[in-house]
């Protein structure tokens, strides 16, 4: 186990007098660092305290105080606690701040979010463009006094719904000219969109002359968003210099439908189904994230019952999660399908309990705050151990023997597609990705939260950071959650399930939390600002897939334009999760 | 040699197409498709070779828990009348994340107070997201959850009162665990309120 140092050695007021203050507001942790020192509290922090991992950035929009602010959560890979640090701005256009993404280059895709949603300019960002919303939209709607078309109240639940049900159809309101709101002197019929032209300025397309004097044009080349391996609506736009990759940019947010704000506007039990729609892959795993967050707030601590069944289902939806992601990357790379209903069989075996336990297979909202929603049916516990000691280790070394040693795969996933140590630490990467290049972080083990200090379990690492190693990380990781699963049905507790009175408001004191699990993806992290109102003030995902991203254009540049796929496939993104 | 994990790779889809061939040997004799014990063996650990479930002609069998689409509970009285055990307290449409629940509520026509019977109910099942949190915290066990998946239409579907009323039975039906469960406990309850009367 990582040695955990205190978090109290810390002080950064001594250290930056009158630059660093502590954060005392009540509930509230970490530092408030002026905007102008901002940059070189970063460097010191990175380079003398050893924060070398940016996990999380956004800001928060406190509108009664007229203040922005952008809140940074710093790890170390070495393991430990991190640090939170705030810088507090007026809350007046133009809102600048100086951009992150020079020390931490894995700030990039996360401030370019917080300036297309809360409208925060981060000087210094080489590639400040919109991310989620379309170019010519008008306003930043996560900011508290945006509102959007067919506006009906601030928060839910909705006073409409009862005691007079006037019920009416949201598609009934969608008149075109009244609802939607329009940039100044925009005309839908005559609008090209301009974002293009600043996407593709940004690949920097260029001529390039060989020995012979012979010019070559750049060409760019579309890939999506619709296109059969991009696993989703997600698009890629690459600068081809012949067929090595100069320069690529992901665009994302064709399935953008703000769950950021949808989830500040429900009470905080409405979100805990909304989260199994980010990764909709590993549901589960989203659940605990947000109720770790949550329970944080509430200083409430599940039973012990609670946490192991947690535990089994977080694992479990692991394994399902790293047996579509096997699946889905071999698609990619060409083994058309039998691969992947070879890995679907297991993980129909494993959404088969999901559905006797929680009542669905994908979606399955399964956790509460304070335990979870309820315990094992019968039969459940005996069909979890017939699958877990009798079938799936000897399945998955099937599927190991029928891929790790095929000659096609060694080629086009050995010295492909490299991540190095560094750049994954740099880019902010999580997850498989982050360990497939020789770092061995997990969150479970570097900061472990619920009950995972009780069991006996192996960190997954491998040294290349290629596409082959990211594939073969995952079988491990298989390997590894179903230690974890042996174990935890085995020393399954008896007893209540549940810490609270189930109540379908939970009270929330205010403050500020941040809770995050190790995804399957990664290390997915909820933020959460609580104003001890029924609905969180704000609420912030960081998502894996989306931070992961950061670094699928520096992996690509080199490589030839067929390993993209490859590439996109290694790295394993859910758009429900990218766009939120 | 090169091609040896090629090779290894191969034999892995040939025994599980030679196993397809062995299950049906060993189920001659045995009706394989169509029959809930094969349904139950093609989803169980021992599973291999064939895996798929033939719908429409098949169908899996959904666990108790499973939940698509809340409906109302009714009580049958004894001379047949059916009386709605939601009081239309309005709970499940505070809880609904995408709010698609709509209450009426009824008022007494002499006094204009509010009584705890729904006027109308209305449920945008297009809408609905299968998340179950009306049903987990109903108080009186008026509104569940449905097994009936089956809801393909041509148009939008707006559930009425109607449309949404199931009876107990039917709910028993479904979820015998769950109803045995929550009856006990019901009948707890009304005995200590008589025994308080009493």
């Amino acid at each position: 186990m990582a040695t955990l140092a205190p978090a109290q050695t810390l002080d950064l007021s001594a250290r930056f007098p009158g630059v660093v203050n502590a954060d005392t507001r009540p509930a509230y942790s970490g530092w408030i660092v002026d905007k102008d020192h901002m940059l070189e509290v970063a460097a010191t922090l990175k380079n003398e305290l050893g924060y070398d991992y940016l996990s999380s950035l956004t800001g928060v929009d406190y509108l009664p105080e007229g203040k922005m602010e952008i809140v940074y959560h710093l790890y170390k890979t070495s393991g430990g606690p991190g640090m939170v640090f705030k810088i507090q701005v007026p809350r007046a256009d133009p809102i600048e701040v100086p951009s992150l993404v020079p020390i931490y280059p894995g700030a990039e895709l996360q401030e370019r979010e917080a300036w297309d949603l809360l409208g925060i300019k981060f000087t210094g960002h080489p590639d400040l463009r919109r991310i989620l919303m379309w170019e010519g939209f008008a306003g930043h709607p996560l900011r508290k006094d945006w509102k959007e078309a067919y506006f009906e109240e601030e928060v839910k639940p909705l006073k409409s719904r009862w005691p007079e049900g006037k019920i009416s159809q949201a598609e009934s309101k969608i008149t075109f000219e009244d609802n939607v709101a329009y940039p100044g002197g925009f005309n839908p019929e005559k609008w090209t969109p301009e974002g293009e032209a600043a996407l593709y300025g940004a690949l920097a397309s260029f001529q390039v002359e060989d020995a012979t004097g012979l010019k070559t044009d750049h060409v760019i080349v579309n890939m999506g968003p619709q296109h059969p391996s991009t696993h989703g609506v997600f698009r890629i736009a690459v600068l081809l210099d012949g067929e090595t990759i100069a320069n690529l940019k992901p665009v994302v947010g064709y399935l953008h439908r703000n769950h950021e704000k949808i989830g500040e506007r429900n009470t905080y039990i409405m979100n805990m189904p909304y989260t199994d729609r980010l990764d909709y892959l590993s549901s589960m795993s989203n659940n605990f994230g947000y109720a770790l967050a949550v329970e944080k707030l509430m200083g409430v601590k599940p039973p012990d019952r609670a946490e192991y069944l947690r535990v089994m289902m977080a694992e479990m939806t692991r394994i399902a999660n790293h047996l579509m992601a096997i699946g889905a990357m071999l698609n990619d790379l060409g083994a058309y399908f039998t691969p992947m209903l070879y890995a679907l069989e297991e993980r129909e075996l494993i959404l088969d309990i999901f559905e006797a336990v929680a009542g669905s297979r994908m979606m399955c909202n399964y956790f509460r705050f304070g335990g979870v929603a309820r315990d094992l049916p019968e039969g459940t516990s005996g069909k979890i151990k017939d699958l877990f000691f009798e079938r799936l280790p000897g399945r998955i070394d099937e599927i190991d023997r029928f891929l790790s040693e095929n000659e096609i795969v060694r080629a086009r996933g050995i010295g492909q597609g490299v991540l190095t140590a560094e750049n994954a630490i740099k880019y902010s990467a999580a997850g498989p990705l982050l360990r497939a290049s020789g770092i061995p972080y997990d969150v479970r083990r570097a900061d472990p939260y619920s009950i995972y200090d009780r069991f006996e379990f192996d960190v997954c690492v491998r040294q290349h950071g290629d596409i082959y190693d990211r594939l073969i990380i995952r079988l491990d990781e298989i390997r590894q959650s179903i230690r974890i699963v042996q174990q935890a049905i085995k020393q399954l507790p008896e007893g209540p399930v549940q810490a609270l009175k189930p109540v379908y408001q939970v009270r929330v004191p205010p403050g500020e939390a941040y809770g995050r699990v190790e995804g399957p993806k990664g290390e997915l992290g909820f933020y959460i600002v609580s104003n001890g109102k029924p609905n969180p003030w704000r609420y912030h995902v960081r998502a894996p897939s989306f931070i992961n991203l950061t670094a699928f254009g520096p992996i690509c540049v080199g490589q030839k334009i067929a390993d993209v796929v490859a590439v996109l496939g290694s790295i394993d993104i859910v758009l429900g999760e990218v766009d939120r | 040699m090169y091609g040896k994990g090629i090779l290894k790779g191969l034999s892995v889809s040939a025994k599980r197409f030679v196993e397809t061939y062995l299950d049906d040997l060993r189920w001659l004799g045995r009706k394989r498709y169509g029959t809930a014990e094969g349904i139950a063996h093609r989803g169980s650990k021992d599973g291999s070779g064939i895996f798929t479930v033939q719908y429409p002609e098949e169908k899996i069998p959904v666990p108790e828990e499973f939940r698509f689409i809340p409906f109302l509970v009714y009580d049958d009285g004894p001379d047949g009348e059916r009386t709605l055990r939601c009081t239309s307290c309005g709970i499940c449409a505070k809880v609904c994340p995408p709010q698609c629940i709509w209450i009426v509520r009824s008022t007494d026509p002499a006094t204009g107070r509010p009584i705890p019977d729904p006027a109308e109910f209305f449920i945008d099942v297009d809408i609905c997201m299968n998340c179950g949190l009306c049903a987990e915290f109903c108080p009186f066990d008026a509104i569940k959850m449905d097994h009936d998946y089956e809801l393909a239409s041509f148009g939008r579907n707006i559930f009425d009162k109607a449309k949404l009323s199931k009876s107990a039975r039917y709910y028993e039906g479904i979820r015998p665990a769950n109803a045995a469960h929550e009856n006990a406990a019901r009948a707890a309850k009304e005995a200590a309120r008589a025994e308080k009367i009493g």
